[in-house]
């Protein structure tokens, strides 16, 4: 059975009144809490990210005889140098853009990221990846956890999701983080027009402002109406952002800008999430089609990324920007009969930003399914993690956020030599 | 206007879609288990309300050339919000917008295989109106509404919208296909804990051979159905960490490619009736029927597994134990449910009006709701729940109460000049019509002095369509009305 939220709204509702009991000052509190400008922005590759195709291993002759129709090949990718074990990899590619971000050391590269007994479930696997807790991946996501320990109450802008829904990575139990796919749309209507419809704002706002302790489902629901009549007009001003650079119309892209305009307009937002699907490449990959499948996802990503990362510098926000890029798991070495491949265990994590140290961390696998190869799991089938992700995030959490990676991970995950921030 | 219990009004709020004042008059005159009656004893043959579609005295349809539900993604997402609105089964309706969430498969990924006509044939054609006889996916789900959920898990692994979903259609004895498996035991049956990857690995080769095949090719009636292509079946013998026959063996034995395609039916069946599925299954009605914040309660699931498994997995006395138990029964339970998006909409429509009005306007916001009808995210379904009130999602609900009290104002003033006396009589009126008790003071004065504002109320024609049309917003975009 899928664990999903249930669970901790039943001990959250409460704290969720506590938050929105104080609606006051909003802007105040988004400005001493927006005193920092850093922002971390989170990218969801959905679906399982077929990491083998995105950092190509490609001197490693297991690679080519494993996929015979979907290997990119050698001449194609985009070098990148090699590891510390002397293997040379290079990026899909569509990667262009990101190759050169690479080359200025504004990109990390973390290979052969996961962590034991690789979940290749979707859903129990993303919700592992977003709560950083492989033995028990219901409650509040890690990030969330994060903007629980900001000084109460926390502005309900703290954490901005681009999607339709917050995912559990953002939830807290303390803070409700709005989910704004876009900005334009988010607007309160009313039948009438002129003073009637100021009434009918004024009388939406008592009403949502009703959060009695006793009907902790009502509570929630007029908390988050409280939380998004209370960011409108923030967030109105995102909507009149002209970027420095042109953004694609793809649902990343637009996402991506729309990041970029809360940070430039200030408003006050220090956690984004932006996700792009389509990962789940069971069938006719098409790594390397001119314009389809697996390709496209590549360019897409590489466009709103180069574009997002362009707009950001020429606004002066590189230095305050870092992106994390996960996926809940990686693929099947070897491609299926469909010409695609199933559910793996350990993918690539990258880091972007002003501020990262760019390069390739941690070690490709070797892909040689011989009988106790240690970079590989499931009989030789599967990517084994050299890197557990809770490392990464630790580093994030420590390095960037400036908050205590132990206890909001619930241990100690730093690793030396994890230094990409 | 005549009222049903408050019992009764739950049953409607949770196993119809609220209820028109009409049908609140036809359920006013029925006990609890008459209405439960009611609900539950329809006949699938004989609840087509289609025909009334694009008449007068019914929800509009927004037709751009021709109206094509069969063919054209969005006019199959207003066919079925039509049905939801009007079916004289409601209860069907809502079976197969729970089989949709069960089974979650996507117009998208379809329609950027075969084109968007074929994937809205394969996902909601009516067989009576298609050249080839063709049935949507949804079609499957109304028509086993409340039938075998083991004959419903057979037809699904032959559907061929799954076929596409899952990739059974490329599963071939060479090359085996794991998704259809995994999904069928994850999220289909008895969960995530209780198979290993080894039967992933066994159950896709068991499916080996369920594809699809052309028919028509080259005709306007071009389409797919499944095949059991026995030259593509593995043939060897499959081995199971679970017991697949009565006789405890969890071995499929090696069989002919011509009888190849029984180790599928032979996997289904020992999946549909494992105590496992059972109890899943009743946790998930617990979910959808009864709450899904609080834990399923140990003595229902216990109780509804046992009804599921004595019945042979035949879902109406399984329904109708649901429907009758003291859990869902329980006055603590009402109003306490977050409501679906999709039951948000169409019970708005029922209760504020709809002539006038077209299922199209509800597109859009259903979709900034999180609830886009054939497109759930993903073959988990939706995350239902508290999920649904993100920011957005919650001024999606606000915004399309707006539009329906606009689009309504002139019909609700003429229904509220009854009530024009005071303040007070006119918020009492738009929450009776809405069927929703008395909420709290704060509420209530919010909305009492939302009708003074502007000036003393006079009950003047102005003041009333102002006020009336702003009420029904207020309210039906209030926390309030979101649980059912």
């Amino acid at each position: 059975m899928k664990v999903t939220r249930r669970d901790f709204i039943r001990g959250g509702v409460a704290a969720f009144t506590v938050s929105f009991g104080a609606p006051a000052f909003l802007s105040d509190l988004a400005r001493a809490q927006g005193a920092s400008r850093r922002n971390l922005v989170v990218l969801y590759l959905s679906g399982g990210n077929d990491a083998l195709s995105t950092l190509v291993p490609y001197t490693d002759g297991f690679y080519y005889s494993l996929r015979p129709t979907i290997a990119v090949p050698a001449g194609n990718v985009l070098q990148v140098g090699a590891d510390s074990g002397g293997r040379a990899l290079g990026l899909h590619p569509r990667l262009t853009g990101l190759k050169q971000i690479f080359d200025a050391g504004h990109l990390a590269l973390i290979q052969r990221t996961g962590y034991p007994n690789s979940s290749r479930s979707h859903f129990l696997g993303t919700d592992i990846w977003s709560t950083g807790n492989p033995g028990n991946s219901a409650g509040a996501g890690w990030l969330g956890r994060y903007l629980d320990t900001l000084p109460s109450p926390v502005d309900p802008l703290a954490g901005w999701a681009t999607t339709r829904e917050v995912p559990r990575t953002l939830i807290g139990n303390k803070v409700s983080v709005p989910a704004i796919p876009s900005v334009s749309g988010y607007a309160f209507l009313s039948p009438n027009s002129g003073a009637e419809a100021t009434y009918s704002r004024q009388a939406m706002e008592r009403i949502a402002s009703h959060l009695p302790a006793d009907k902790p489902h009502l509570s929630f629901v007029n908390g988050t109406s409280q939380a998004a009549l209370a960011t409108l007009d923030r967030v109105a001003t995102v909507a009149t952002y002209e970027p420095s650079v042109s953004y694609g119309n793809d649902g990343l892209s637009q996402a991506l800008r729309a990041v970029a305009g809360a940070m430039v307009r200030g408003i006050g937002t220090k956690v984004f999430w932006v996700q792009i699907g389509g990962f789940d490449t069971h069938a006719t990959q098409n790594t390397n089609a001119a314009n389809a499948g697996y390709s496209n996802l590549m360019g897409a990503v590489n466009n709103a990324l180069t574009s997002f990362y362009n707009d950001v510098r020429n606004q002066g926000l590189l230095g305050d920007t870092l992106v994390i890029q996960f996926s809940e798991f990686g693929r099947r070495i070897a491609e299926n009969g469909s010409n695609g491949t199933d559910h793996g265990a350990a993918g690539l994590m990258m880091a972007m930003g002003g501020g990262v140290n760019g390069g390739l961390y941690g070690t490709a696998p070797s892909l040689n399914p011989v009988q106790g190869n240690p970079t590989l799991e499931n009989s030789g089938t599967d990517v084994t993690h050299e890197t557990d992700f809770r490392s990464v995030y630790a580093r994030v959490i420590d390095n960037w956020l400036g908050a205590n990676s132990v206890s909001i991970l619930n241990g100690d995950f730093r690793k030396s030599g994890l230094s990409f921030i | 206007m005549a009222t049903p219990t408050p019992l009764v009004e739950h049953l409607l709020r949770r196993a119809g879609f609220g209820a028109t004042p009409a049908e609140r008059d036809q359920f006013a005159h029925y006990t609890y288990p008459l209405a439960v009656a009611a609900l539950t004893g329809f006949d699938p043959a004989e609840t087509d309300i289609d025909s009334k579609i694009n008449t007068v005295g019914y929800v509009g349809v927004t037709t751009r050339g021709r109206f094509s539900p069969n063919t054209v993604i969005n006019d199959a997402r207003q066919r079925w919000l039509f049905r939801m609105v009007h079916s004289p089964a409601p209860l069907q309706e809502r079976m197969a917008l729970i089989w949709h969430h069960h089974f979650a498969t996507a117009y998208s990924k379809i329609a950027g295989t075969y084109g968007s006509s074929i994937a809205t044939r394969m996902m909601a054609a009516k067989p009576s109106e298609d050249a080839a006889n063709a049935k949507g996916q949804i079609e499957l789900f109304r028509e086993r509404a409340l039938g075998s959920f083991r004959e419903l898990l057979i037809e699904v692994a032959k559907d061929p919208a799954m076929l596409v979903w899952l990739d059974g259609r490329l599963n071939t004895r060479t090359r085996p296909q794991e998704n259809f498996g995994r999904e069928l035991m994850e999220l289909f049956t008895f969960g995530v804990e209780h198979y290993t990857e080894e039967d992933v690995y066994a159950a896709a080769r068991v499916f080996s051979g369920w594809n699809l095949r052309r028919t028509f090719p080259g005709t306007p009636q071009a389409y797919y159905e499944f095949v059991y292509n026995p030259n593509q079946h593995d043939t060897g013998a499959k081995d199971f960490s679970f017991a697949i026959y009565s006789s405890g063996s969890k071995r499929i034995e090696a069989r002919s490619s011509s009888a190849g395609m029984q180790d599928g039916i032979d996997l289904i069946n020992a999946l549909s009736i494992h105590p496992e599925t059972a109890r899943r299954m009743a946790r998930r009605l617990w979910t959808w029927f009864v709450s899904e914040v609080d834990q399923p309660d140990q003595a229902f699931v216990e109780n509804i597994a046992n009804v599921y498994l004595k019945n042979d997995t035949n879902m109406k006395p399984v329904i109708r134990a649901v429907l009758l138990s003291p859990q869902f029964t329980d006055p603590s339970r009402r109003l306490q449910r977050y409501a679906w998006p999709v039951e948000f909409v169409v019970r708005s429509m029922k209760e504020v009006g709809y002539l006038g009005f077209s299922v199209d306007s509800a597109l859009t916001p259903l979709l900034n709701m999180g609830q886009q009808l054939l497109e759930p995210p993903d073959v988990n379904g939706w995350d239902v729940g508290a999920g649904w009130f993100s920011t957005a999602g919650m001024l999606s609900r606000m915004n399309f109460a707006s539009a329906l009290a606009t689009n309504q104002r002139f019909e609700l003033r003429a229904a509220a000049r009854a009530a024009n006396a005071t303040p007070e009589a006119l918020v009492d009126f738009v929450l009776g019509r809405l069927s929703m008790p008395r909420p709290a003071d704060a509420v209530y004065s919010a909305l009492t002095d939302y009708v003074r504002a502007g000036g003393a109320w006079t009950g003047s024609e102005a003041q009333l369509l102002n006020k009336a049309g702003g009420l029904f917003h207020l309210i039906v975009g209030s926390g309030d009305y979101q649980l059912i």
